[in-house]
């Protein structure tokens, strides 16, 4: 049986069809998902994928996090549900509570796109156990507002737990403490994001292939399961 | 007179409704039509449609739609050669006067594509201004029926170290990335140029294509008595009154009032949910017309879609939801208020309309219905405001034969060649010509404001920028592709518009056979000073003309664009500046063919004939600081034939890179295509000419590719076999450019002079 994965449509979401086709890609049977909608239509993991919900508007993520699906997804994380949140969709976690910290305004106060070298930071997430922790990859970023900030007790408690996903190679692109792109919720079934691993998923349209790792990575948690 | 007073002064005279006079000849009854932009002529003309005395709000719609921006009036006559010229052409399926042209490419698919300006809002405010350009495209591509899939920016501004380019270029950026980004659609190319005389009127262009099957083309048409009139997107609000007629149909006064009200304010989340919602709308077949409301409001929405369809309309204009419950009935009528749509609906299908609008949170009110009448009657809280024949107000304005005039200086200008220049005689000397040619403002490498431009988002982009042209993807199962390129030389056209617009059409379709895309259609932008000007018309009589003559012989129709005129400042109008933005198909994406030289060993060979050319070029500019002479001989058989060969070389896998010679000649496409691939190149100049002409000259037909050794013999018989020049200059290799003989430049330090410039100045 395939594993069906939920990609959530918010109004102003941009990059939902984008992580649909990543899914199917993967090997898995995209749902879409609408943001009016509690209902999960018994999907076996969500992506919350980029974009500007509700226009980035009062801050980015924080009406989304409001929205009927939202509740739902929540309290299913909190039971195992895989959940990635892919930029805009990092922020609406973190808006939710379900990471902590926040995503600001980048330093330089300008959006930038550009492909980013990562390194993985760990395998031990449902969505990056397909890396070698440490592994190097190439992907798009693409923000406004990608600064991860959280207070020093919080960074240092995601060190020492290994809750840092990504970090960000060769330039901070948009400030983000200890060069931070990526972190997981402690169980490591939650991952936020800021770069786009559903836009180096074919080497025609991405920079890379390298993206598509977040999408097997869940499959086979999946499946394996 | 600013505006409001304007139209406080109507409000005052407590006669929105009719007046009681009768038959009346040449009376102005005191209305401030002046002040609304319209001549004394323009206005007798209506009181002679209408045999009585216009009320205010009929008043400002003619204003509106009389404007410049709306009516064409000083351009139809130059236009409609585009339409009479037009090359016959099987793709070709909606063609100029629609919301955009629609163009076959295969498979049942049909791509519509237009450039626009939005060069006057900008100046006055950047951010909003360029915002809002995207906006109004956007919408015109929707209306056609279309996904939209890209967008693209041909930019010009001041010179790049004057202060005031300082305030408006990284408003315009971050204006078209704050706009286009949250919409969801790539930027996939465009231009940047620096012209000190763009500096009090920068243009700002804006490109938009969009994707549907044949059978969802939609047009703007009102028809079926009884059909319903829907107004939906955002509340009409008080921004953007007068913009076509008071900011884009005059000439900017050095001292003259604030005009910032006049532009728009954009909200692309409310235009990304219209975007989804039309969509969804289409999809279900729900609507016989449909028009986007940009330039003139409700005005050109109202007055298009009755005039034509079957002629009559009724609306409320109470119904119109508000953003600000003060506004006058006139005042709606001009907003410019962004984010709205009218569609036409059948009665029994509203109701289904209503709900998905609803879906999406956007907001539908019916206004009205279409008549059997052939009158556009407005009704505000019951009593008629507005009753006039629409094709008047639409597609029967005023049309003026302006005269034309060649500017005296045009000689001396021509005579002024820049093939006289003292030249770099010397190896050193052409390695300093190279790296300030490379290092400056217009051949600088443009990623500072790319690089805050979305090109990923939707996952089909195939090339982007630094490429010759961007590439979108179709069709995910076939890989069906298109590729669109935009280019102009305002200085080209300055010393000869009727060449001048030539070479724009041939460098971007050249761009698109590059990529291996075969060039199917045109739009263009037309940007130029005031048509008040007997110079500036002829000006643009020649590019016009021009432009007609060439997309005849090339096959490629115009399906649309933009006029822009009055960029002036007082009596210094910009170079006439024809964008002509061209589109191709290819039948497969992943045959495309980059610039980059991306594989060592790869032999590089140069297509087309190189002549002295020099007058006009980035050379003489940067180095000299002249333009003067006769831009280079247009070869428009020789285009033709050099597109055949590269997009067959694509097709059939011979060629690994190829990049166009334009701006900066052979010396800056070396350049581009060393440093996109991050490869060097060992190149041998041809014996035959001069090393300078042959680095510098900017000569048309031309192109560099790179192909696999073991392609080489077949490609270059393939040339010879089609009689095109083709000279091996050299192979790839190394990690410096290097001219045997003359000299060499790392490629570190050539990055490093052709980043520097952009980053350094607005970083």
């Amino acid at each position: 049986m395939t594993a069906r994965i939920g990609v959530v449509t918010f109004p102003g979401s941009l990059d939902d069809r984008d992580a649909q086709r990543a899914v199917r890609i993967a090997g898995a049977e995209p749902v879409a998902l609408w943001h009016g909608d509690s209902s999960l239509h018994g999907v076996d993991g969500v992506v919350l994928p980029g974009g500007f919900s509700y226009g980035d508007y009062l801050r980015c993520g924080a009406i989304s996090r409001f929205s009927p699906v939202m509740e739902t997804i929540i309290s299913e994380a909190q039971g195992g549900l895989p959940v990635l949140g892919i930029c805009n969709g990092f922020q609406i976690l973190c808006e939710s509570h379900l990471l902590p910290g926040a995503l600001t305004r980048n330093d330089h106060l300008h959006f930038i796109c550009r492909d980013q070298r990562l390194r993985i930071e760990t395998s031990d997430t449902a969505w990056t156990s397909s890396y070698e922790a440490g592994q190097e990859i190439v992907v798009p970023l693409k923000n406004g507002e990608g600064g991860y900030v959280a207070d020093e007790r919080t960074l240092d408690m995601l060190e020492a737990e290994g809750r840092v996903v990504a970090r960000y190679l060769e330039l901070n692109p948009n400030g983000s403490r200890r060069d931070i792109a990526g972190i997981s919720n402690a169980a490591g079934n939650v991952v936020g994001l800021m770069p786009h691993p559903e836009h180096a998923v074919e080497p025609l349209t991405g920079p890379t292939t390298d993206g598509l790792g977040f999408f097997t990575s869940v499959l086979k948690k999946l499946v394996g399961a | 007179m600013s505006l409001d007073t304007v139209v406080k002064a109507q409000d005052d005279s407590k006669d929105r409704g009719w007046l009681q006079d009768g038959p009346v000849g040449a009376h102005t009854f005191g209305q401030p039509y002046t002040e609304l932009g319209l001549k004394d002529d323009e206005y007798q003309r209506i009181v002679t449609i209408l045999d009585r005395r216009p009320t205010s709000s009929e008043l400002a719609m003619y204003s509106v739609m009389w404007s410049e921006h709306c009516s064409y009036k000083s351009s139809k006559v130059h236009l409609r050669q585009f339409g009479e010229k037009a090359p016959a052409s099987d793709a070709m399926l909606v063609g100029i006067g629609e919301n955009a042209g629609v163009v076959d490419v295969g498979q049942g698919y049909a791509v519509t594509f237009k450039v626009e300006s939005h060069n006057h809002p900008s100046y006055v405010e950047p951010y909003q201004g360029a915002a809002t350009g995207i906006g109004g495209i956007v919408r015109d591509i929707l209306a056609m029926g279309a996904r939209p899939v890209a967008v693209m920016d041909p930019l010009r501004f001041g010179a790049a170290d004057h202060p005031d380019t300082r305030r408006v270029l990284p408003g315009v950026v971050s204006g078209i990335g704050g706009y286009g980004n949250c919409l969801g659609l790539p930027n996939i190319g465009g231009e940047v140029v620096f012209d000190p005389c763009y500096q009090g009127n920068p243009l700002v262009n804006a490109l938009c294509v969009g994707v549907m099957k044949h059978e969802d083309i939609h047009l703007a048409k009102a028809s079926g008595t009884g059909n319903l009139v829907i107004l939906y997107g955002a509340r009409t609000g008080g921004d953007g009154i007068g913009g076509v007629s008071v900011l884009a149909s005059e000439t900017f006064d050095a001292d003259g009032p604030a005009k910032r009200p006049a532009v728009q304010v954009g909200d692309p989340f409310q235009e990304k949910l219209l975007i989804e919602c039309t969509l969804e709308v289409f999809a279900e077949d729900l609507v016989t017309g449909i028009q986007d409301l940009g330039g003139a409001g409700l005005s050109c929405a109202t007055s298009e879609l009755a005039s034509a369809g079957s002629g009559g309309m009724r609306v409320d204009l109470d119904k119109v939801p508000l953003r600000d419950a003060t506004l006058a009935p006139e005042e709606i009528l001009m907003s410019e208020s962004q984010e709205r749509m009218c569609a036409i609906v059948e009665p029994g299908k509203v109701e289904r309309f209503l709900e998905i609008c609803a879906k999406w949170d956007v907001i539908a009110t019916v206004i009205g219905e279409v008549t059997d009448g052939d009158r556009l009657e407005i009704f505000w809280h019951g009593e008629q405001i507005v009753d006039v024949p629409p094709r008047t107000v639409a597609h029967e304005g005023p049309v003026y034969e302006r005269p034309i005039a060649r500017p005296a200086w045009q000689d001396a200008l021509q005579a002024d060649g820049s093939e006289q220049l003292p030249r770099p005689r010397t190896g050193d000397e052409l390695r300093a010509a190279l790296l300030a040619v490379t290092g400056s403002p217009n051949l600088a490498d443009k990623s500072w404001i790319t690089d805050q431009y979305d090109r990923y988002v939707l996952g089909n982009t195939v090339l982007a920028q630094p490429e010759d042209a961007g590439m979108i993807r179709v069709d995910e199962e076939t890989n069906l592709g298109v590729a669109v390129s935009t280019d102009g030389n305002g200085r080209f056209c300055k010393l000869d518009p009727y060449t001048g617009a030539q070479l724009a059409l041939a460098e971007a379709y050249r761009n698109v056979a590059t990529t291996g895309a075969r060039p199917l259609a045109v739009t263009d932008c037309l940007n130029f000073g005031s048509p008040e000007d007997p110079g500036v018309m002829w000006q643009f009589a020649e590019a016009c003309r021009g432009l007609a003559d060439a997309c005849q012989v090339l096959g490629t129709p115009v399906t649309g664009g933009n006029v822009s005129f009055y960029n002036q400042t007082g009596e210094i109008a910009i170079h006439p500046t024809p964008v002509v933005g061209v589109l191709g198909v290819i039948d497969d994406v992943t045959r495309r063919t980059p610039i980059g030289f991306r594989e060592e060993g790869q032999i590089i060979l140069l297509l087309g004939d190189t002549r002295e050319e020099l007058s006009g070029s980035v050379w003489a500019d940067v180095v000299h600081n002249h333009l003067g002479g006769l831009p280079p001989k247009v070869d428009l058989e020789r285009e033709r034939l050099l597109a055949e060969v590269l997009i067959a070389g694509s097709r059939d896998g011979m060629v690994d890179a190829a990049h166009d010679l334009a701006d900066g000649g052979l010396a800056q496409a070396l350049v581009e295509a060393c440093l996109r691939g991050g490869n060097g190149a060992r190149i041998v100049l041809p014996e035959e000419l001069d090393p300078f002409v042959a680095l510098f000259s900017e000569s048309a037909g031309r192109a560099v590719v790179a192909v696999p050794r073991s392609e080489e013999l077949r490609f270059t018989d393939m040339c010879r076999v089609r009689h095109l020049p083709v000279a091996r200059i050299g192979v790839v290799d190394g990690d410096a450019l290097e001219i045997q003989g003359q000299f060499t430049v790392g490629l570190d330090e050539l990055k490093a002079a052709n980043s520097a410039p952009l980053r350094g100045l607005f970083a």
